[in-house]
């Protein structure tokens, strides 16, 4: 400080006082980010690295034990174990089973979030309170526990409600797993999109549907052709995020599998990556974990640009 | 004076014309009857399992399969409390305490951590700040579970693996918390109030701490509850990274219990409800910051 003092006193420019607020800016500015950047870099970046190296390597028996085994070494193997990771059968059935279900779940979880929207939104109910409270509440219960119950309620031994529905119902069988779990996250994330969709529809100036009363718009019209133009870009944010969370899906499948055994260690490729880390499916090890890992992130990656650039082409084409 | 009873009676009649839809907006009757069945049926989806929850861990398991699922039947709750702290072998309440813990750690460093840093993308211009921002945004985008495995690697390596920093530190990263200081310091911290406390002689330290952290404990209540939310409900990380039955939080030893043994199923479900309530106090308390958050990502977004 004393010394930027002087400085000044002996230059008295104008340059070099901007020049002293820009660095000034410059260290104020990092000092603020640094502690940020430190964790950033630990949790986000490293990890990163990490998994890029650890994919080119793999433990491999030394060979000089007794047996040709011996103590497991890291070798490098460069990108055999991508190679094994792409070739996997057991990899894409489970990638596979995540786009299905992403396909039928994230359409349906926004359609229904976005309607209570705009249900919400209009003058059907005078104080909405009730019912916001009412969708957004599963979304305090964590997923492994919501998992849980729904678990429960799927069990017909145990469930309230199983007893009413025809003979033969199994909400866990081959067929109808995938919709179980898509119907546990659609529970959850539900009142959460929804609020999203409110906020957004609560920034459109209401001036504009006088306006459209007064050219004669129906509600529905209002609805359809005001309302859900408007609320894109938060759509747009949701179903995108809704595509990153899907990739990962694993709470759910383990709650399953440990009732269910029929699944199998590697019914998501989250879970495959998992259990092979922890060695209970082959090929396994850190480097197949990392390799798995990055796979995904790349399959994330292109289905979100992917979407991105259909939005975006649409957009401009209305 | 009668001016002033003039201004009430106008804001009065403007409050109840906020009530009060103009008889244009109103929906026809039919319209209005449809929806509220919509309304009603969504309710039911939602709350019933929960109101289950709480039925079913007053049961026994023979109430559980013979009983009506939505009513009571034999008050079997004090059994299930002990059957609870009998599996669980008394970690129950640890397993929350350390839920607790972990998750108000996280939110306190994180909240401070990415308010700061969203208060200098606002306010400074500092070399590299295009591209901190679009690392963070990257980060926002990016499905962290996948994180998980080389984290493992990282914090093994560190020999941070089974303590609570290995759950603290990566739930306190909050991209989406950097996202919502951005946007609330642009919004919330005036520029030229910070010139002011400048010619003031204040340090730039002072500032932040004593008025800038003013201006947006709003923003701070609500990336807080993110963070908290996030780190109580994550459960992969946890899986990965402790094994001493005394760290786990709650999700994780409930898992445990669920996978491990045949269990008392109305005891499991008390886990599940007392485990849960914490949070749903906390969210029931703080509905508005969640709703200001959501806005936020919503608008700008």
């Amino acid at each position: 400080m004393t010394a930027s003092t002087t400085s000044r006193a002996v230059n008295g420019g104008t340059t070099t006082k901007r020049n002293r607020g820009a660095r000034h800016q410059a260290l104020t500015g990092w000092m603020f980010m640094a502690p940020f950047s430190v964790l950033f870099v630990v949790v986000f970046l490293v990890p990163i690295i990490v998994s890029v190296r650890s994919s080119m390597f793999a433990e491999v028996p030394s060979g000089d034990g007794l047996y040709g085994g011996g103590e497991l070494v890291d070798t490098f193997v460069g990108f055999d174990n991508f190679a094994t990771a792409v070739g996997s059968e057991v990899f894409w059935a489970g990638m596979g089973r995540v786009l299905l279900y992403a396909l039928f779940q994230i359409p349906v979880m926004t359609i229904a979030a976005l309607g209570l929207a705009l249900l919400l939104d209009t003058f059907i109910v005078r104080r909405p309170g009730f019912f916001r409270l009412a969708f957004f509440l599963p979304f305090a219960i964590p997923g492994v526990i919501a998992a849980m119950i729904w678990l429960y309620l799927y069990t017909p031994e145990v469930s309230p409600f199983m007893s009413f529905l025809p003979e033969g119902t199994n909400f866990m069988a081959p067929g109808t797993i995938l919709a179980s779990m898509a119907n546990m996250t659609t529970w959850t994330y539900t009142g959460y999109n929804m609020l999203i969709f409110l906020a957004a529809l609560q920034t459109i100036p209401r001036d504009l549907y006088e306006a459209a009363r007064l050219d004669g718009a129906t509600g529905w019209q209002i609805a359809t052709r005001i309302k859900i133009p408007l609320v894109r870009g938060a759509a747009l944010l949701a179903v995108l995020l809704s595509i990153i969370g899907t990739i990962q899906l694993f709470n759910e499948p383990v709650i399953m599998e440990s009732a269910n055994p029929w699944m199998g260690k590697a019914y998501t490729p989250m879970m495959l990556t998992y259990n092979s880390m922890m060695g209970a499916v082959s090929p396994s090890g850190t480097g197949m974990a990392s390799a798995y890992s990055l796979l995904m992130a790349v399959v994330a990656g292109a289905l979100a640009i992917v979407y991105a650039l259909l939005q975006r082409r649409k957009g401009a084409s209305a | 004076m009668s001016a002033t009873v003039i201004e009430t009676a106008k804001r009065r009649a403007r409050k109840a014309a906020a009530d009060v839809p103009p008889k244009s907006e109103l929906p026809s009757p039919l319209a209005r009857v449809a929806g509220i069945a919509v309304l009603v049926v969504a309710t039911i989806y939602f709350i019933a399992p929960v109101l289950w929850v709480m039925i079913a861990s007053t049961k026994s398991n023979r109430d559980l399969t013979s009983s009506f699922g939505f009513w009571f039947a034999e008050w079997n709750l004090p059994a299930n409390y002990d059957s609870l702290m009998t599996w669980t072998q008394g970690l129950f309440w640890q397993w929350v305490g350390n839920s607790i813990f972990y998750s108000v750690s996280a939110g306190v460093i994180g909240t401070l951590f990415a308010v700061m840093a969203g208060y200098a993308v606002a306010k400074f211009v500092f070399p590299g700040k295009t591209i901190a921002v679009g690392l963070i945004m990257a980060g926002l985008l990016l499905p962290v579970a996948l994180l998980t495995v080389p984290l493992y690697l990282e914090f093994h390596a560190l020999g941070l693996v089974n303590t609570p920093w290995a759950i603290i530190i990566p739930s306190a990263v909050s991209p989406f918390g950097v996202f919502l200081g951005i946007v609330y310091a642009q919004d919330a911290v005036p520029t030229e109030l910070l010139e002011a406390a400048r010619i003031d002689g204040a340090g730039e330290l002072r500032i932040f701490f004593t008025i800038v952290m003013r201006l947006l404990a709003p923003a701070m209540v609500t990336i807080f509850l993110f963070i908290f939310v996030a780190t109580w409900n994550n459960f992969l990380l946890p899986l990965m990274m402790v094994s001493s039955a005394e760290l786990k939080p709650v999700t994780l030893g409930l898992f445990g219990m669920m996978s491990y043994f045949a269990p008392a199923k109305g005891a499991v479900m008390l886990g599940a409800l007392l485990g849960v309530i914490p949070l749903i106090i906390l969210f029931f308390s703080l509905q508005r910051f969640w709703r200001s958050g959501l806005a936020a990502g919503a608008v700008k977004g």
